[in-house]
């Protein structure tokens, strides 16, 4: 029998896929349905820059609109990983510029990204909608620039904690008055001044701006004047809120903010004064995200008063300070939420202001709904984590960040084996786990054997013998990418599974006890696998010693062999 | 055998517990903690003794654990942003750099740097010199210059012995020092 629909059909039904997962199970089915979804594709993700090329990506999906990059490993944002190992988007552009003009939407996290690029994509792409950058460097306004004056249909312009050199600080006034499609425009992370004329008259012009976030150069009555003329306004990203509450201007502020009713998520307040805050209570009750982890300076009292009124909340960010109180009048008064990341206000500080395992307690009390989790705390307890655990079984990403990496139990002095453990026997959806504090191998026995779809575990000074590494390595199926760094496993762990390796995108280990004896060997049996020694001294100078234990391993499958792009500091095995 | 694995709580995780010991011998972890602290001492920079005791009667964190590169985990770009002694955000941090017969000084922003390796890049290129690698034991040996800072108490410091970030808020003028004042500098400290 034979099972036949026409390919107008079969693209008509995979239309409605829009995850990619869904859509290369697909493509998996038979040669006609493979063909079929690759010229409908429309929007190709690609976890990781070197795992594929520019040329084979177009020559799969020719009609790609849309294309996600991402670049260095995840330890590189915390300057694990030297600043020039890799992740050129140029090449990218370059390809699609010649092969596939009709892309619209960039989106890039973690790469190296420089004025060329920004250029060429200005230049190259008629259609070009949108471009996302996080956690990128290389550029600088200018390229900005390129992209304001160029792209007619420019709907999108997202920069999320990127490093940008600003020169001149004009880019923001090359945006033609012609140009009344953005709807949303980003650009917190920029250091420099604006042209703060020709950002008010970008945002009267530009009707279905829904999102904006200012960077500190925006001053409050810029922000008072912007907001009158945006009402309309989803996300707000305030730059300064720094002024006096006596003033006219604050009045006035105070006004225009109660009119702004479709705000639904605000960030920013880079430079604040607290007592400007009730300006923001007619709106609290509406908000869904609130980010406040950039705000210095806004004290336990204030940010409790704020938070008591979102009761809506679903989506927190914000700082220590907020202390294990603040954290209880969370749990009563959020109790939509869904996500919380609690930042360390000051990263080098080992001293008070901190939250404990207390606060996180009333919090899985509270928000029952909670399923996404960053914590970075002074203590913790099993008996905590165990409650937690309980409380919220509905965890996707919990990512707990110990002070002192190898902090033990604060009570019972124990390691925190079994608090984790609790974590990953009763969060059966838990996708992504970071773990911290003092841990044995037991804890990946649990984590081996309970966290079944586990795709993303990060690993500090854990552990005592490759043992661990090989319970996680065994059982967790779906792992896709694991980091760990300053921990006890070898050689035995590294090569007791080498297929494992084409199942995953990535592994990092750096400070662990792995030799160059037996990363060669690796690379060796795996031609589909890079093996990359990343070496900042110079270890490896003529012939290394196979016995020698590397100090940074990066491997990642690839299907087109070892990068030409790498520095001299790193080589691929 | 009630031991570290059972809390009373609803997890019974010891009964699921894969064990790769015989039936009714107990794989004790609680002695492991000394251990495990005492291999992470090659790794890391923490100091021998202190985990141990930590793990014997309970200290608080010690004020060397600040000094583990990346740790705790926080993006470079966050660290930069919210640092509330930092009033100097936008203008940078621009200092002097001297060199010892040369006749004139520089300047550079510390800012732009993200660590001591590519500041001494930097410095080993505007001076076209070689600086020769740090070793807390011998300073910069191996090479004729040696890079100096005045930290805010006027006191002449080798540059590379505390963490960046407290270099770079510490550092008032940086000075290349050379020939035999500079191998001086780091023996018999």
């Amino acid at each position: 029998m034979v099972n036949y629909f026409p390919e107008e059909v079969l693209e008509h039904v995979f239309s409605f896929l829009t995850s990619h997962r869904d859509r290369n199970a697909v493509s998996l089915v038979c040669k006609s349905w493979y063909n079929v979804e690759r010229f409908s594709r429309g929007k190709v993700f690609i976890g990781n820059c070197y795992a594929i090329s520019p040329e084979r990506l177009i020559s799969r999906f020719p009609r790609v609109r849309s294309l996600t990059l991402k670049g260095k490993p995840h330890f590189a944002d915390f300057n694990l990983v030297l600043h020039d190992w890799g992740g050129y988007v140029y090449p990218w552009i370059e390809a699609m510029a010649k092969g596939c003009t009709n892309l619209e939407e960039l989106r890039l996290k973690r790469m190296l990204v420089s004025d060329a690029s920004l250029e060429l994509i200005a230049k190259s792409f008629p259609n070009f909608k949108s471009l996302v950058l996080v956690s990128c460097e290389g550029f600088t306004t200018d390229g900005l620039a390129a992209i304001a004056s160029n792209c007619r249909f420019l709907r999108e312009l997202d920069l999320q904690e990127n490093e940008v050199e600003d020169p001149r600080g004009q880019w923001l006034s090359c945006f033609p008055d012609s140009c009344t499609s953005l709807a949303s425009l980003n650009f917190a992370c920029l250091k420099g001044e604006v042209n703060l004329a020709a950002l008010e008259r970008l945002v009267a012009r530009c009707r279905n701006l829904k999102s904006l976030r200012l960077n500190h150069a925006v001053p409050p009555d810029v922000l008072q004047k912007i907001l009158a003329r945006a009402p309309q306004l989803v996300d707000l990203g305030a730059g300064s809120f720094v002024h006096d509450p006596e003033s006219e201007t604050y009045n006035k502020l105070k006004n225009v903010m109660q009119k702004c009713t479709s705000i639904r998520s605000l960030s920013g307040f880079l430079d604040v004064n607290a007592r400007c805050l009730p300006a923001i209570y007619p709106i609290c009750i509406n908000l869904s995200s609130l980010n406040l982890s950039y705000a210095p300076g806004i004290y336990s009292k204030e940010l409790v008063k704020l938070i008591r009124k979102c009761k809506k909340l679903q989506c927190l960010w914000i700082l220590d300070t907020i202390g294990d109180k603040g954290l209880r009048v969370v749990a009563s008064a959020c109790k939509e939420l869904q996500e919380l990341r609690v930042f360390k206000s000051d990263p080098n500080d080992v001293g008070n202001a901190a939250v404990t395992e207390e606060g996180l307690v009333a919090i899985s009390a509270g928000c029952p709904n909670l399923n996404s989790l960053l914590y970075f705390c002074r203590q913790m307890t099993n008996t905590a984590l165990i409650t937690v655990a309980k409380n919220c079984p509905n965890f996707i990403r919990f990512r707990l960040c110990t002070l002192d990496p190898i902090t033990p139990d604060a009570v019972t002095m124990q390691p925190l084996d079994n608090g984790f453990g609790a974590i990953v026997q009763s969060c059966k959806g838990l996708k992504r786990l970071s773990v911290s504090g003092l841990l044995t191998d037991q804890v990946f026995l649990y984590i081996g054997m309970y966290a079944e779809q586990l795709e993303m575990l990060s690993i500090a000074f854990a552990g005592n013998s490759d043992k661990g590494m090989v319970y996680v390595l065994n059982g967790c199926k779906k792992l896709k990418k694991l980091e760990i760094r300053d921990s006890p496993f070898g050689n035995m762990a590294l090569l007791a599974d080498t297929g494992k390796y084409e199942t995953m995108r990535s592994l990092w280990m750096s400070s662990c006890k792995v030799t160059f004896g037996a990363c060669k060997s690796l690379a060796e049996k795996m031609p589909r696998l890079n093996v990359e020694i990343i070496n900042e001294g110079d270890e490896m100078e003529g012939g290394s010693d196979d016995r020698q234990n590397v100090e940074k391993m990066y491997l990642y499958r690839t299907l087109v062999g070892p990068r030409k792009d790498a520095p001299d500091s790193v080589w691929t095995l | 055998m009630e031991g570290v694995m059972s809390h009373g709580n609803d997890l019974n995780l010891k009964a699921t517990e894969l064990r790769l010991g015989l039936p009714g011998t107990d794989e004790s972890t609680s002695k492991n903690n000394k251990r495990t602290a005492n291999e992470l001492v090659k790794n890391s920079e923490l100091l021998n003794g202190k985990s141990d005791a930590k793990a014997r009667d309970g200290e608080t964190v010690p004020a060397s654990k600040s000094q583990i590169v990346g740790w705790p985990p926080v993006r470079s770009f966050r660290k930069n942003v919210v640092q509330p002694k930092k009033t100097e955000a936008e203008t940078g941090n621009f200092v002097k750099v001297s060199m010892d017969g040369a006749p004139y000084l520089r300047k550079i922003d510390l800012k732009i740097y993200k660590g001591y390796q590519e500041l001494l890049k930097a410095l080993e290129n505007m001076f076209k010199l070689t600086i020769g690698e740090y070793s807390e034991r011998e300073g910069y040996k191996g090479s004729e210059y040696a890079p100096a800072y005045e930290d805010k108490d006027g006191d002449l410091m080798l540059v590379g012995d505390v963490p960046w970030d407290m270099f770079m808020s510490t550092c008032k003028r940086l000075r290349i020092m050379k020939g035999s004042e500079a191998t001086g500098l780091g023996s018999g400290v």
